[in-house]
C-alpha cells in the first residue's frame, strides 16, 4: 500500500498490558495515518478499549511504546504521559464506551469545559477572570462561537441551553464528539460511538465523521462494531482477538482474511466437534 | 412486610399481621430502652445506684406502638397505585424553594442591611444574626468543595481553627513582638487577610495527599485531619496555650476602640457610648465578609475554573479526557473553600474575644456539611434557609425551657438540641435527600437560560 | 526488652478490642459499601449496657472466679442483644430507606445517627463518665528486671487474657460461621452482586440486616471489654474508639476480615508504643496520622484487593 511511505500519526510498537496476570493486550503494533480513519475491531474482550486505555494515559502499559506525532515534526511518548497531559498537550481526545458527559451541566457548558485549557489561560489563571479582563471575555466568546459552530455541526444547536443528561441517547453520542472536537484534537479516539444508534443515526454519524476528518486536520482512530459504520468509512482496519492482532490492512482485505472470519464466526469445521464435546460436558459438569 | 399487606385492600386490615408487626415493634423497643433508658445510673452520697424509670419506658413503647398502629390503619393499607401518585413530587416538579430561589436574593440582602434597624438595635436578634450569618458564610465556603467540586470534607472546621488561632496568636504574641502595641488596633484588618492566606495554605498541604482518594474515604481522611489539628491545638500546649485558650482582642472600627470615654468610637463621632454599637460593627463586618464569599464563589461558577469544578463533581474521568488538571482544580477548591473558612475563623476569634480548641470539634464540621446538604449541593440560596433552619431550631431549644413542667425531673430541653440535629440529618436524607434547592442553575447559555432538574445533577465521588 | 514486652502484652490487648470493632466496619463495607459511621456509637451502648447491668446486677471483684465468669457472660449477652438491636433498628431507619439514593446520603445519614445515639445516651444517662470498680483482678508476674529506681515487673492481668482469650474465642465462632454456613456464603454472594444474589433467591435485606447484627455483637463485646480493662466509659467513648478502628479495618484492606483483626492488632501496636516511647498526648494523633497515610499510600490495605480504576 501506498500508505509506507507517509510518517504516521500514531506509532503503537509491541503494546502489552497486563492485569495481574491477565494479559489484556499482547505485543500488539500498529500505525494510524494523517487524515485517515483507522478502525479497530474484534469481539467482545479483545482488548481493543484497552488499547485506548494505554493511548490515552488512563493505563500505563506493561511494556510497548506509543508515539504521537504532530504535523509540525513533534513527538510525544504517550506511555509516559498523564492522561490530561495527553489531551492538552499532545491533543488526543476521546469518547467513551458508555457515554460521560457532564450529564447535570447544559449541553453548552459540557463544550465551554472541553475548552478549559484555553479558557484558563486566557482568565489568567482565574486571578485576571474574577475582575473581568476584556481579554477572557474576548476568549469566552469565541469559545463559545466553536461550541456554537459544533453544535450546528452535531444538529444540537436547539438543544444548546438543555442538561445534556436530558439528551436521548444519540445525541449525547453525537455531543461527546463534538465535546472531543472542541479540544481542537489531532488524534480523535472514538470507543464505540455507534453502540445504540439505529440504522438512521448510524448513517447520519458516518456523515459526521467523514467530514471531520475532511474539514479537520485530525486523525480518527476507532472502536466499532457495527460493521456498516466499520466497512464505510474505514480506511485501514485493525482486527484483536484475545488482545493479539490477527490482521490488519484495507475494509476488502480484512472481509476476507481468514483468521478474521474464525475470529468472528467461531471455528472451522474440524473443530465443531471439539467445541460440541465440551459443551456437552460442561452442561454435564454443571448439573452434578 | 407493610407493602405486600397494602396490597390486599384498603379497609379489610389483616389484622394477624398487624398485631404480629406491633409485637415485634415491642420487643425491638423495648431492647432498645432496656437498661439505657429504663435505668438510669445516679451518684448517691455512698455509691452509684440505679434508677428506675420504667414510666418513661412505658409512655415512649406507648407512642411508637400508636404511631406505629396508625401508620397501619391510615398510610400502609393504601392501594399500592396510590403509592406512586404520591411519589411523583420529585423530579417533574420544582418545589417551592426552587421557585422563589434565585428571586429572592436581593430580598434577603436588603433585609440583612437594613436588620439592625429593623430589629431596633436588639442585642439578642444582632447575636443571633451575627451567629446565623457567620454558619451561612462557613456553609457557602464548604459549599465550594462539597457542593461545587463534589469533594466530601469532613474536617471543615480545621480551617476555621486555623483562622481563629491566626487571629489570636498573630495578635496576641506576633503582632506586638515584631510590631510593638501600635499596630494592635488595626490586628483585625490586617489579620483578617493573612488568616484567609494561611487557611488556604493549609488546605493545600491537606488537599495535596488526598486528591487521589474518593468517596468515603477522601470524608474519614479529612475528618482525620481535622481531629488532628484539634488535638495538636489541645496538647502543643508552649504554642497555643492548650486547652485553656487565648483570650484576643477586640475589633476596632478602622482604629477607634469601641470604649467609653475619649478616642472611643463613640466618642469620635460624638454620640453616647453604647456597647451594641460594637455588636452591630460586628454584624455588618460578617455580613460584607459573607457577601464577599457569596460575589466571589458566584463569580468563579462562571469562571473556567468553577466549570471544571463542576465538571469534576459530574465525571472526573471526562474531565482528564478534556486535559483538565484534575490535581490542580481539587487543590484549588480545597485552597479557595479554605480561605473563607480562615476569614470566617478570624471574624469569629474576634466575636467570641477568646479561642480554645473546644470551639472546633467534629460535631462543627458535621452541623456545617448538614446546612450545605439541606440547602441543596451546590446551591447558594438554599444554604441561607438551611442555615436559618438549622441555627434557628438550635436557639429554639433554649426557647423550649417552657415546657420544663411537662419533661421528666432533670431533663433540659437545651440538652435534646443535637439529638435533634443528629434526628434532622437523618430525616433529611431520608424525606429530602437534595435539599432545598435541587435545580442548578447553568454557568452560560445562548438563548435562555434554563435550571437543571437536580435528578441529573451528580453529587461527585466525595 | 521487660518493658518493650509490657508493651507488647497491652498492645495485643488494646489491639484486640479495635480488631473486634473493626469487623463490623469491614463487613459493612463489604455487603453495602458504604461506612457505618455509627458503629463506633454501637460500641459505646454496648459499653453502657455493661456498666448499667454490672450496676444493676452488683457485680463486684470480690465474687468467686466461677461467679465473675458466669456474670460475665450474661453482661455480655445483654450487651450484645442490646446493641445488636440498635445496630439493626438503624440499618432499618437510616440506611435501608437510602439504598439506590444518591450516594452521599447513607454517610450523612450515618452522621446523624453517629449523633442521635451519642446524645440519645447522653441524655438518659448524663454525660459524666461511668465508672466500675476492677472485677477481673489479678494476674501473673512474667518477668522482673532490678533496676536503680526500683523493680519493673511485666506484667500479664488475668483482664488481659480475657480479653486476648475471648477474641480469639470469638474470631474462631466467627470464622467458621463465615466460611461454613450457608449464611456467609449469602453474604459473600452480596459483597459480589447484590442484585444477582437476590435473582438466585438470596433474601438480601435479612443478609444484610444479619450482617449489621454480628457486627454490632462483637462491638458491643469490645464495648464491655473496653469498659472492663480501663473501668470507665461514657457516651463519647465511641468517637475515638470509632475512627481507629476504622483505620484498622482500612489498614487490613477494608473488606477482609483477618484484615480487620491484624489491623487492629497493628492499631493497638502502634498507639501503645506511642505513648510508651514518644508522648502519650499524641496517640491520637498517631493513630490518625497512620490512617492518613495508609490510605494515601496503600488504599487497598494490608490484606485487601486492589481496585483497578474503570474507565
Amino acid at each position: 500500500m501506498a500508505t509506507a511511505s507517509r510518517t504516521p500519526v500514531l506509532s503503537v510498537e509491541h503494546l502489552t498490558m497486563r492485569f495481574g496476570g491477565l494479559t489484556a493486550v499482547s505485543d500488539l503494533s500498529f500505525d494510524a495515518f494523517p487524515r485517515e480513519i483507522t478502525a479497530i475491531i474484534g469481539p467482545n474482550g479483545a482488548g481493543k478499549t484497552t488499547v485506548f486505555n494505554c493511548i490515552t494515559g488512563f493505563y500505563k502499559p506493561t511494556e510497548g511504546r506509543i508515539c504521537l506525532r504532530h504535523s509540525d515534526a513533534k513527538e510525544y511518548l504517550l506511555e509516559r504521559m498523564d492522561d490530561f497531559r495527553i489531551a492538552q498537550n499532545a491533543r488526543v481526545a476521546r469518547t467513551f464506551q458508555n457515554i460521560r458527559l457532564f450529564s447535570g451541566m447544559t449541553v453548552l457548558e459540557n463544550l465551554m469545559v472541553a475548552q478549559h485549557n484555553k479558557l484558563m489561560a486566557a482568565s489568567g489563571y482565574t486571578i485576571a477572570g474574577i475582575f473581568g479582563s476584556g481579554h477572557f471575555r474576548r476568549t469566552e466568546k469565541e469559545a463559545i462561537a466553536l461550541a456554537t459552530a459544533w453544535l450546528e455541526k452535531v444538529k444540537l444547536i436547539d438543544r444548546a441551553d438543555d442538561p445534556a443528561g436530558d439528551l436521548p441517547y444519540g445525541d449525547q453520542r453525537r455531543l461527546e464528539i463534538a465535546r472531543a472536537m472542541c479540544t481542537d484534537p489531532r488524534l480523535l479516539c472514538l470507543d464505540e460511538p455507534a453502540a445504540g444508534l439505529n440504522p438512521r443515526e448510524s448513517e447520519e454519524l458516518n456523515r459526521l465523521l467523514k467530514s471531520i476528518r475532511a474539514e479537520n486536520d485530525v486523525s480518527i482512530l476507532l472502536i466499532e462494531h457495527d460493521m456498516s459504520v466499520v466497512m464505510g468509512i474505514s480506511d485501514p482496519i485493525v482486527v484483536l482477538d484475545y488482545g493479539q492482532k490477527i490482521s490488519d490492512g484495507d475494509p476488502t482485505h480484512v472481509k476476507t482474511d481468514p483468521a478474521v472470519i474464525r475470529a468472528y464466526l467461531g471455528v472451522e469445521d474440524e473443530d465443531e466437534d471439539a467445541l460440541a464435546a465440551k459443551a456437552v460436558s460442561e452442561a454435564v459438569g454443571g448439573k452434578s | 412486610m407493610a407493602a405486600q399487606d397494602a396490597a390486599s385492600a384498603r379497609t379489610a386490615y389483616d389484622w394477624p399481621a398487624i398485631l404480629k408487626d406491633l409485637a415485634g415493634t415491642a420487643i425491638v423497643s423495648m431492647l432498645l430502652m432496656v437498661p439505657i433508658v429504663s435505668y438510669k445510673s445516679v451518684i448517691t452520697q455512698y455509691s452509684l445506684v440505679l434508677e428506675a424509670r420504667w414510666g418513661t419506658v412505658f409512655i415512649i413503647l406507648g407512642i411508637i406502638l400508636a404511631a406505629r398502629l396508625l401508620m397501619h390503619l391510615f398510610v400502609w393499607n393504601r392501594p399500592p397505585a396510590a403509592l406512586p401518585a404520591a411519589k411523583s413530587s420529585g423530579p417533574a416538579k420544582a418545589s417551592l424553594t426552587d421557585r422563589i430561589g434565585p428571586s429572592v436574593f436581593p430580598v434577603l440582602v436588603a433585609f440583612a442591611i437594613l436588620l439592625p434597624i429593623i430589629s431596633g438595635g436588639d442585642r439578642r436578634t444582632i447575636d443571633l444574626s451575627i451567629y446565623i450569618l457567620t454558619y451561612i458564610m462557613l456553609a457557602w465556603g464548604l459549599n465550594i468543595v462539597v457542593g461545587l467540586a463534589g469533594l466530601l470534607d469532613l474536617g471543615y472546621v480545621a480551617f476555621y481553627a486555623v483562622g481563629a488561632y491566626a487571629y489570636a496568636l498573630l495578635s496576641t504574641i506576633y503582632f506586638p513582638y515584631w510590631f510593638g502595641d501600635g499596630m494592635l488596633p488595626w490586628a483585625f484588618y490586617i489579620t483578617l487577610p493573612l488568616a484567609g492566606l494561611l487557611a488556604a495554605l493549609w488546605g493545600v498541604i491537606l488537599g495535596f495527599p488526598v486528591l487521589r482518594l474518593r468517596g468515603d474515604y477522601l470524608a474519614i481522611v479529612t475528618l482525620a485531619f481535622g481531629e488532628i489539628i484539634r488535638l495538636v491545638l489541645i496538647n502543643w500546649f508552649s504554642f497555643t496555650n492548650g486547652p485553656q485558650g487565648i483570650t484576643v482582642p477586640k475589633a476596632t472600627f478602622f482604629g477607634l476602640p469601641f470604649s467609653a470615654g475619649p478616642g472611643g468610637f463613640a466618642d469620635f463621632f460624638g454620640i453616647e457610648h453604647n456597647r451594641i454599637y460594637y455588636y452591630i460593627f460586628l454584624y455588618y463586618v460578617i455580613l460584607i465578609l459573607a457577601l464577599v464569599t457569596y460575589f466571589v464563589t458566584n463569580r468563579l461558577r462562571r469562571l473556567p475554573i468553577g466549570r471544571a469544578w463542576e465538571a469534576l463533581r459530574e465525571d472526573e474521568i471526562a474531565c482528564r479526557s478534556l486535559g483538565i488538571n484534575t490535581t490542580n482544580t481539587k487543590l484549588t477548591a480545597f485552597a479557595i473553600g479554605a480561605m473563607f473558612g480562615g476569614f470566617a475563623g478570624c471574624f469569629f476569634a474576634t466575636r467570641q474575644g477568646f479561642v480554645s480548641p473546644e470551639s472546633f470539634v467534629f460535631i462543627e464540621s458535621a452541623i456545617i456539611l448538614a446546612i450545605v446538604v439541606l440547602g441543596g449541593l451546590g446551591s447558594q440560596i438554599g444554604i441561607v434557609f438551611a442555615a436559618i433552619a438549622i441555627m434557628g431550631s438550635f436557639e429554639l431549644f433554649r426557647e423550649l425551657t417552657i415546657f420544663q413542667d411537662y419533661l421528666p425531673e432533670g431533663t433540659d430541653p437545651v440538652h435534646f438540641r443535637m439529638l435533634a440535629v443528629g434526628l434532622a440529618m437523618v430525616l433529611m436524607m431520608r424525606f429530602r435527600p437534595r435539599g432545598f434547592v435541587t435545580r442548578r442553575q447553568p454557568t452560560v447559555f445562548l438563548k435562555e437560560r434554563k435550571a437543571v432538574s437536580g435528578d441529573l445533577v451528580k453529587e461527585g465521588h466525595g | 526488652m521487660e518493658y518493650f514486652l509490657q508493651q507488647l502484652i497491652n498492645g495485643i490487648t488494646l489491639g484486640s478490642i479495635y480488631g473486634l470493632i473493626a469487623i463490623g466496619y469491614t463487613m459493612v463495607y463489604g455487603i453495602i459499601g458504604m461506612i457505618n459511621f455509627a458503629h463506633g456509637d454501637v460500641f459505646m451502648v454496648g459499653s453502657v449496657a455493661a456498666f448499667l447491668v454490672i450496676l444493676g446486677i452488683g457485680l463486684t471483684g470480690g465474687s468467686g472466679l466461677l461467679l465473675i465468669l458466669l456474670a460475665l457472660i450474661l453482661v455480655a449477652a445483654v450487651a450484645m442483644i442490646v446493641a445488636s438491636a440498635y445496630n439493626w433498628t438503624i440499618e432499618r431507619l437510616a440506611y435501608k430507606p437510602l439504598r439506590g439514593s444518591f450516594r452521599l446520603a447513607p454517610l450523612i445519614s450515618a452522621i446523624g445517627m453517629s449523633i442521635v445515639l451519642q446524645e440519645f445516651v447522653r441524655v438518659n444517662q448524663e454525660g459524666r463518665p461511668k465508672p466500675v470498680q476492677p472485677i477481673v483482678t489479678g494476674g501473673y508476674e512474667l518477668m522482673t528486671r532490678v533496676t536503680e529506681t526500683g523493680e519493673f515487673i511485666v506484667r500479664l492481668t488475668n483482664m488481659q487474657i480475657l480479653i486476648i482469650v475471648s477474641t480469639l474465642i470469638l474470631m474462631a465462632v466467627f470464622t467458621i460461621l463465615i466460611q461454613k454456613t450457608s449464611l456467609g456464603r449469602a453474604q459473600r454472594a452480596c459483597e459480589q452482586d447484590m442484585k444477582m444474589a437476590s435473582l438466585l433467591g438470596i433474601d438480601v435485606d435479612r443478609t444484610i440486616s444479619i450482617t449489621f447484627i454480628m457486627g454490632a455483637a462483637l462491638a458491643a463485646f469490645a464495648g464491655l471489654m473496653f469498659f472492663l480493662y480501663y473501668g470507665v466509659t461514657d457516651f463519647f467513648v465511641g468517637f475515638l474508639a470509632g475512627i481507629k478502628a476504622f483505620t484498622a479495618a482500612v489498614l487490613g484492606g477494608i473488606g477482609s476480615l483477618p484484615g480487620a483483626m491484624l489491623g487492629g492488632l497493628i492499631i493497638g501496636l502502634i498507639e501503645t508504643m506511642w505513648s510508651a516511647y514518644f508522648t502519650v498526648e499524641y496517640k491520637d494523633v498517631a493513630a490518625f496520622t497512620v490512617l492518613v497515610i495508609v490510605l494515601i499510600f496503600m488504599p487497598q490495605g494490608l490484606l485487601g484487593k486492589p481496585e483497578v480504576e474503570k474507565v
